[in-house]
């Protein structure tokens, strides 16, 4: 094209500060813009998770959060009351064991220990096998492969293959395997602070 | 070319997927639902109907040997504002797309029409070839993901057409996506030649 800017070395850093700054700019009212959606988006998924694993709890679990370090892994407990008196707690911790990378997960406990219920967060393990992890462990019609009720303290809660009273699901031993590991640290996570206290 | 002929180019007789070939690593790795190909193509065809109107408003100004940089700039830049969008409007759809998101940086769907239409036309024919080329990758993603959905789950749309236990498993996973898009090329090229 005839009108076409030349290609000297001056044109061409002009050129590509100018893109780039326009870029910065717009990129910057974009973020700008989204911000805050985006923190309330995950505060309130991270509320949702919350609700769902945990006892009826009436205080802002968010607001009582406690880092702790567990197995090598980081640990937030979260502690739900009502009425002043614990009632529970929910606990978002990984496991690194995942079949491809990390799983997080959060956790609900009643106050003596019990799991109240679970929320896989988030994971990379196989779809349609081990990505199964949500539906499998909280079946409470299938006692062998449900943890919901179940006392980590009391209960062996590892795969059948190695001991445990929990039937892994199927061909997805080591996602079973790594997600009872995440239940454990949240478990140990919660003794520790108790402990602490 | 006529611009009608321009809006339909992409759907069937240039399709980027089943007939370019182009932008395979999306096609390939999000396609495991309808609604994800759906997501995922929808959003590959806005930052190609922005960039390529943008590039072409710029192309004047651009010199030669820096315009492949500057063009991935541009398409950069929207890329991340479809990723902050997407995370702050629908929640959703990020968790299953978020990681796929960033890769459409280097579709080379989107590059590649930057360079080979955007560069020589008009801004107005420009968006035009980018709705026909967004609107074929998006169809191409959805037919496939809903292909895989299908075999594999038992289901389109979330829609339960039989029970997931006698899915075949494979088409959920990457394997099942080589085969479902052979097919698919397959049948596309069939039905071309038919006509």
């Amino acid at each position: 094209m005839a009108n076409k800017l030349e290609s000297t070395f001056l044109n061409m850093v002009l050129v590509l500060t100018i893109i780039t700054c326009i870029a910065g700019a717009a990129l910057a009212g974009v973020f700008k813009l989204t911000e805050e959606p985006i923190r309330l988006s995950n505060l309130a998924k991270q509320k949702v998770a919350l609700e769902a694993v945990c006892p009826e709890f009436d205080n802002n679990p968010l607001e009582e959060s406690r880092q702790v370090e567990v197995n090598g892994v980081q640990a937030t407990i979260y502690t739900a009351r009502k009425g002043g008196v614990v009632v529970g707690s929910a606990v978002e911790t990984i496991t690194k064991k995942g079949f491809s990378g990390e799983i997080k997960v959060m956790v609900g406990f009643e106050s003596d220990g019990r799991i109240k219920g679970y929320e896989v967060l988030k994971h990379a393990e196989t779809p349609g096998l081990g990505s199964k992890m949500q539906e499998w462990f909280s079946a409470t019609d299938r006692p062998a492969q449900s943890i919901i009720g179940k006392n980590p303290g009391v209960n062996n809660l590892t795969v059948s293959k190695k001991g445990g009273e929990i039937d892994a699901i199927t061909a997805a031993t080591i996602s079973s395997d790594a997600f009872l590991d995440a239940v454990k640290n949240a478990y140990d996570a919660v003794q520790l602070n108790t402990t602490a206290n | 070319m006529s611009r009608v002929k321009l809006l339909t180019n992409g759907l069937l007789k240039e399709n980027p997927v089943f007939v370019l070939l182009l932008g395979m690593c999306p096609t390939l790795g999000t396609t495991s639902s309808a609604i994800n190909g759906l997501g995922m193509g929808l959003a590959t065809a806005f930052v190609l109907i922005c960039s390529n109107v943008v590039v072409s408003l710029v192309k004047g100004f651009i010199p030669d040997k820096v315009r492949i940089p500057s063009f991935i700039v541009i398409i950069a830049t929207f890329v991340t504002m479809v990723e902050l969008m997407m995370q702050a409007y629908i929640p959703s759809l990020y968790a299953s797309l978020g990681l796929f998101i960033p890769l459409i940086v280097v579709n080379c769907v989107v590059l590649g029409r930057a360079e080979a239409f955007a560069a020589k036309n008009n801004p107005f024919d420009s968006m035009i070839d980018g709705v026909s080329m967004g609107l074929g990758f998006t169809l191409a993603l959805t037919m496939l993901g809903g292909v895989r959905e299908f075999f594999g789950t038992g289901k389109i749309f979330d829609l339960t057409i039989f029970p997931e236990s006698f899915g075949a498993l494979v088409f959920v996973l990457a394997p099942g996506a080589f085969i479902a898009l052979g097919y698919l090329i397959a049948a596309i090229n069939k039905f071309k030649a038919n006509n």
